[in-house]
């Protein structure tokens, strides 16, 4: 019954396929988020000892000043870490998928900066509150979405059309950013400015809620769909001719990738690297494979907290915003693919 | 000229169809009413020079292209109606380009040809693994089955391919110039393979072709176009003439007897005529 690198789980008439080291890297992964999420909660400028967050986050013990702390200011900064780190895995990957190129993220084809054009546009003409700012980023990443996806249609669709068209318009945006943020008030634009650094700082619980409600709900869906993607990457007409309704499951998927993607730009800002990174790393990990969502998702999430926690832990005076971290990071990991790729 | 051979089934009988097709790319016609009968249980070859709308033809047969105007019938459905699931489960097409995924394992790819007969709780089962253990061994790839694709050769790995498509257990098999890039022992390889299929499964085989002697010596039913028309059609003995081929490939040539399998044998002559005739093989179109 098993075949390849699969293994089949049957039950009554019902049967499941799944192949062993996607599943074992999942889990791996999933354990070293709840280390690192207990870690997390315990440090900071007050050090709360694992049993007290324990007892916190089982609910046992709410007043307290480390309750506040871990509930209110930590707790949420980490889930927004995972959780944004798991958008941009799970959206990265798709776009890695649909364009048949690694890279194909969206920070490089431009919806990133877009859902930054439409946070900007509302920081700096209108004062919003953060749930607004979400809103906006959303709406920016989608607009963006819709007018690339509609070039790169034009012209009979095509991995490379979708990245090079993305490309333009995400350098475009990226000028009209600029122009916003020299256009308005100083106060205005220093806070837009710390918008773009990307940061999970001081995130609250009404910034996350939505982002969490998004990926539980999407994720599902693109698991779902992971099937029919993987065999797109064998070509159209091949996937046609097995059933796979090819424009209409590229259509679902960006959409899906290109919501995630701003939920999590409009939590955290721009955060570069991760969705470039988690998908292919779980590739790499996992070859001959059909599309790793769960895996990306699950190594975004790592990533981002990772990278978050060691700018805790750095010895800096000042805090580094983690999407400053990640954008590094990301440049010197996109270098070092490039040169290695003749 | 016009040789239209009916010791096949008659037109209207035929299971898959095309009817009056009008077909497009990008805007520009390549073919323009074109009707075409598949005949039930036969090896059919599309021959005719390139650029004149085989593979279009092949492409609007599958429903991957979608006429312009006219109707492809599959089993008396309009296919375009149909789902393409539906679809999926009664035609096979190798196309010409399909990339395998790297560092896939030649069983997990031959698997993928069982999608349209799954869904989201029934994604394997005795008769998917059974469908698949069939097409490798028909393909002869079953030693190969832990390898990974990347790392077979060209022969190797179209017969993988093939297994793919096998594996759909589809009554109809469409080839899209299976044989192109393979040296002269795989191409004969595949050509009796198909024949195989055919005889043995009782699928109903048609193929893109671009050498006439292995199209005379394998198919049962020839398929000549030129221009986006079909010239003529019929069992090879038949229909092959020395006229036939100077009008379509405009190709001086003489016609002789297979020694081996006793078929039209067709022998160039020097490539004289081709300067007057060229111009009966109209502009170039996209694709062959």
């Amino acid at each position: 019954m098993n075949h390849g690198r699969y293994r089949v789980w049957h039950w009554r008439s019902w049967s499941v396929r799944y192949a062993p080291p996607a599943l074992l890297l999942a889990a791996l992964l999933m354990v070293l988020l709840l280390v690192m999420a207990a870690y997390g909660l315990t440090v900071g400028s007050m050090r709360v000892p694992l049993a007290d967050v324990v007892a916190i986050v089982m609910g046992h013990d709410e007043s307290g000043l480390s309750a506040r702390i871990v509930l209110d200011i930590r707790l949420p900064r980490i889930l927004a870490a995972i959780f944004v780190g798991a958008a941009l895995g799970v959206s990265g990957a798709i776009f890695q998928s649909i364009s048949r190129n690694p890279l194909g993220s969206p920070d490089l084809i431009g919806f990133t900066t877009g859902a930054a054009t439409g946070a900007l546009t509302l920081i700096l003409f209108f004062s919003p509150s953060v749930l607004q700012i979400t809103l906006a980023a959303t709406v920016g990443g989608l607009a963006t979405a819709l007018i690339v996806y509609l070039f790169a249609l034009k012209g009979g669709g095509g991995g490379y059309r979708l990245i090079l068209i993305g490309l333009g318009v995400g350098s475009t945006l990226s000028a009209v950013n600029g122009l916003l943020l020299v256009r308005g008030d100083l106060d205005d634009a220093l806070w837009a400015n710390i918008w773009l650094a990307g940061s999970l700082n001081g995130r609250t619980w009404s910034q996350v809620w939505p982002l969490m409600l998004g990926v539980v709900v999407l994720v599902p869906v693109v698991c779902f769909g992971a099937r029919a993607l993987t065999l797109l990457e064998m070509g159209d007409d091949i996937a046609r001719q097995l059933g796979v309704p090819t424009e209409r499951l590229r259509l679902g998927m960006i959409m899906c990738a290109v919501i995630l993607a701003a939920l999590a730009t409009g939590t955290a800002g721009p955060i570069a690297f991760i969705a470039l990174a988690a998908p292919q790393l779980s590739r790499s990990l996992l070859p001959g494979v059909a599309l790793p969502v769960l895996c990306s998702a699950c190594m975004g999430a790592g990533l981002l907290l990772l990278a978050d926690l060691l700018i805790q832990a750095l010895p800096l005076a000042v805090s580094v915003p983690v999407g400053r971290m990640t954008g590094i990071v990301g440049g010197l990991y996109l270098l070092w693919l490039l040169t290695r790729q003749r | 000229m016009m040789l239209l051979d009916h010791e096949f089934s008659p037109r209207q009988s035929a299971r898959l169809r095309g009817e009056r097709l009008t077909l497009a790319y990008d805007g520009r016609t390549v073919c323009d009413g074109l009707s075409v009968a598949i005949p039930d249980g036969c090896f059919t070859a599309i021959i005719g020079p390139n650029g004149c709308g085989k593979s279009t033809l092949l492409r609007s047969l599958c429903r991957l292209l979608r006429p312009q105007a006219g109707q492809v019938w599959l089993d008396g459905q309009a296919i375009h109606q149909l789902p393409t699931r539906e679809v999926a489960t009664k035609l096979g097409l190798l196309p010409q380009a399909a990339q395998a995924p790297a560092g896939i394992l030649v069983a997990d790819l031959v698997a993928r040809g069982r999608y349209p007969h799954h869904s989201l709780f029934r994604q394997w089962s005795h008769e998917d693994a059974l469908a698949v253990k069939q097409a490798m061994a028909a393909t002869g790839v079953t030693e190969l089955a832990d390898r990974e694709v990347d790392q077979l050769s060209g022969g190797q790995r179209q017969r993988v391919w093939i297994a793919l498509v096998l594996a759909q257990q589809t009554p109809w098999l469409l080839l899209d110039e299976p044989t192109t890039f393979l040296d002269i022992a795989h191409q004969i390889e595949l050509l009796e393979l198909f024949c195989t299929l055919n005889r043995q499964g009782g699928r109903t085989l048609v193929a893109v072709l671009h050498d006439l002697n292995q199209a005379c010596r394998y198919a049962d039913h020839l398929i000549v176009m030129a221009n986006g028309q079909i010239l003529a059609e019929g069992a090879p003995h038949t229909l092959m003439s020395a006229e036939l081929v100077a009008e379509v490939f405009g190709l001086e040539c003489i016609i002789i007897d297979d020694p081996v399998s006793h078929t039209p044998l067709i022998i160039p002559r020097r490539h004289s005529l081709s300067a007057e005739l060229a111009p009966l093989n109209g502009p170039k179109t996209r694709g062959a």
